[in-house]
């Protein structure tokens, strides 16, 4: 399977050499959109969460006239990237997205493809800011701190008990949210106490089991957060199967997947994440722009993304999503990831 | 001798008692509440099954590293099948993991019989393949509980006559297996080979047979198990039952199965597994901190072969003093109580011919 795409992309390359051979009598500075060609590519081919990335991207792909070709490894191993890259680098391509297997692993190549001229728009997970133009950030740390707060209050009526069921205790990302979060807490949200925070070290059954003690040791408790979707689809299957179901709030980040079992049987009402389709439609977008170089990556560049307005491009050349995306009974059928 | 050992379950029972006890003193739910029993007996079903099969293992002097890839292999192929032929029955889909579990474990049994390899490094490389085929398979795919039947995932959960099925499957096992390695010829035997594998190939036992046996049963306890897993998390990644192996081997440590082989049960084995497990619930429930957990379960482990150590030299200091005292041939167990067929220095008193 991994052989075989990797011969395809070699088979698109060559085809793909032919046709620059055949076209090199034009001026070759159209800069227009009709011919640009974007490579996606994500960090695992059959991911869900993927497919729903390409499909934004092509979406965002026909509303410009542009063409999205996705390749990929089987698996998301640090290197497995690369020779896709070379063949889009080979290829000429105008823009790749891609979503990084590792910070560094892939820099070389991303480095070479600039420099035969191809834009590199990385999304979902970001590599070292030299190698690529933009990085389409799904969601800020306060983003994610802010939604979930606000998921949580609403959930328990804006006061009460409420504990958070991290992943390990060293995890970078989750405790950078629980820090502001607990800023945010004793700022805004006065009538909510914090009263424990436990890690299920992002495994089923540690986290199933702290969410039975906590529970136990909480009487009180009226919410449960979970910012790491293995600890909130373990949290609500075990309140799904307790007395607290529907006495307690469950709620953080999630995959629609995951959670459309406790969505449905109402022990969950909303949860967060980013959405991936919108995801894949902005760095589609940003690629486009690139490509016709209507931006360079600058801070400060602005930007036109079709139906989800105008964007800004930051600090390190990040261009964020947005706040994160809530999904609840009304909208949790529409996603496949 | 019998009642040295008895003795043993009987201490980690108590133990198991007064943390019991004590949580629930301090949090009345923790015992008394109708989730808070539930779990007390659901959470350690798995475990139980997966110390009753290594338990086997370890008693022949072997161990088995395996347990916790193939328990998430199984996982997955449960969840699989549920997904990919949706008629099958569940009964079926049980069977299915269950010989796929045993097939596991007689690949890990033949080589270790038949190569004669320590099964500490064959059951290492086959945690390593097992666990590469399941990644393999699922790369960063997912069983969720959406995709299996309600009625599966119901069973996790269910209880019957106030006990959770999946305790009342762990208690089948505990007390089929237990009844086998007590009474039967083969249950013996392997005590045998764990006390002194050359003695018992001299005396003609199948130890390769036997051998093959203990691990395809510790697989197909890692198979089913596997379908216990699926039930009651209802989410199966390709890491599931990562690192649970060393929680069995731990589970039958405090148990008071030997180590190195020839004595302890598989009743021992699954106290030890419920002490662990509850002692990991009661914890955070006193309010110990969530970084001194891990410690006082290491602690307990330690202890528990210091005590184990401690027991084995007053026992044979004893024994040796007895033999330099009385006439020859009275170190034996004076148990006549079981049945004939038992070959000589086979019984669970065995360990002290293997120490002395």
């Amino acid at each position: 399977m991994k052989f075989t795409s990797v011969l395809a992309a070699g088979t698109a390359a060559v085809l793909a050499l032919g046709l620059t051979a055949c076209g090199s009598s034009d001026d070759g500075g159209g800069g227009g959109t009709e011919d640009v060609t974007i490579t996606m590519l994500p960090k695992n081919l059959g991911n869900p969460y993927f497919e729903a990335s390409t499909a934004g991207a092509e979406e965002a792909a026909g509303e410009l006239g542009a063409t999205v070709e996705e390749v990929g490894p089987d698996t998301a191993s640090p290197d497995a990237q690369v020779p896709f890259i070379n063949t889009a680098a080979q290829q000429g391509v105008a823009a790749l997205v891609v979503s990084a297997n590792d910070p560094t692993a892939i820099g070389d190549a991303l480095q070479e493809a600039r420099d035969a001229g191809t834009k590199v728009v990385t999304f979902d997970s970001d590599t070292e800011p030299q190698f690529r133009d933009l990085f389409v950030n799904q969601a800020s740390a306060e983003g994610i701190a802010d939604k979930q707060l606000e998921l949580i209050s609403d959930q328990i009526g804006g006061e009460g008990e409420i504990a958070i069921l991290s992943a390990s205790a060293n995890a970078t990302n989750q405790n950078a949210w629980i820090a502001l979060m607990e800023e945010k807490l004793a700022s805004d949200y006065p009538d909510i106490e914090l009263v424990e925070t436990v890690y299920g070290d992002d495994d089923d059954q540690t986290s199933f089991d702290k969410t039975a003690a906590l529970l136990q040791s909480h009487p009180d408790l009226k919410g449960i957060v979970s910012p790491t979707t293995v600890g909130i689809a373990a949290a609500a299957r075990y309140v799904s199967t307790s007395e607290y179901k529907g006495k307690v709030a469950v709620t953080g980040l999630g995959t629609p997947n995951q959670m459309r079992e406790y969505v449905e049987d109402g022990t969950v009402e909303a949860f967060a994440l980013w959405n991936p389709t919108d995801l894949g439609y902005l760095a589609t977008q940003a690629a486009a722009a690139l490509a016709a170089g209507d931006i360079t990556g600058e801070e400060g560049d602005t930007f036109e993304a079709g139906r989800l307005g105008e964007f800004t491009v930051g600090a390190d050349g990040e261009v964020l999503l947005g706040e994160p995306f809530v999904f609840d009974e009304s909208n949790i059928a529409d996603f496949d990831f | 001798m019998r009642t040295v050992l008895r003795r043993r379950e009987a201490g980690i029972a108590l133990v198991l008692l007064v943390v019991i006890g004590v949580t629930t003193a301090i949090q009345p739910g923790f015992l008394l509440s109708g989730g808070g029993w539930r779990d007390l007996l659901l959470t350690p079903s798995i475990l139980v099954v997966l110390a009753v099969g290594q338990a086997v293992v370890v008693i022949t002097r072997n161990v088995d590293l395996s347990v916790g890839s193939v328990l998430g292999l199984t996982a997955y192929l449960t969840g699989r099948l549920f997904i990919d032929v949706p008629d099958l029955p569940i009964v079926v889909v049980a069977l299915v993991a269950v010989i796929t579990g045993t097939l596991l474990g007689l690949v890990n049994g033949a080589i270790v019989a038949l190569a004669r390899v320590p099964a500490l490094v064959i059951t290492l490389g086959t945690l390593y393949v097992y666990r590469g085929v399941t990644l393999t398979w699922a790369g960063s795919d997912r069983i969720d509980a959406g995709d299996m039947p309600r009625t599966f995932l119901a069973l996790g959960t269910r209880q019957v006559l106030g006990i959770p099925v999946l305790t009342i499957v762990a208690a089948i096992v505990l007390a089929a297996v237990g009844y086998y390695m007590y009474t039967s010829r083969g249950g013996r035997q392997l005590y045998a080979i764990g006390s002194d594998p050359d003695a018992a190939t001299l005396q003609g036992l199948p130890v390769r047979r036997r051998l093959l046996w203990a691990f395809a049963l510790n697989g197909a306890l890692a198979g089913l198990a596997g379908v216990m897993f699926a039930a009651r998390y209802g989410t199966v990644s390709s890491g599931a039952g990562t690192g649970m192996e060393l929680q069995v081997v731990g589970a039958v440590v405090v148990g008071g199965v030997a180590i190195f082989g020839g004595s302890g049960t598989v009743a021992g084995a699954a106290l030890g597994a419920m002490l662990l497990l509850t002692i990991n619930r009661a914890l955070p429930v006193v309010g110990i901190p969530d970084f001194w957990q891990r410690a006082v379960v290491g602690a307990l482990i330690i202890g528990a072969i210091a005590l184990d150590r401690v027991l084995a030299n007053r026992r044979s200091r004893r024994l040796a003093a007895e033999r330099d005292a009385g006439p020859p041939g009275s170190a034996g167990p004076p148990d006549g109580s079981r049945p004939e067929q038992t070959p000589p220095g086979a019984g669970p008193s065995d360990r002290e011919e293997a120490t002395a």
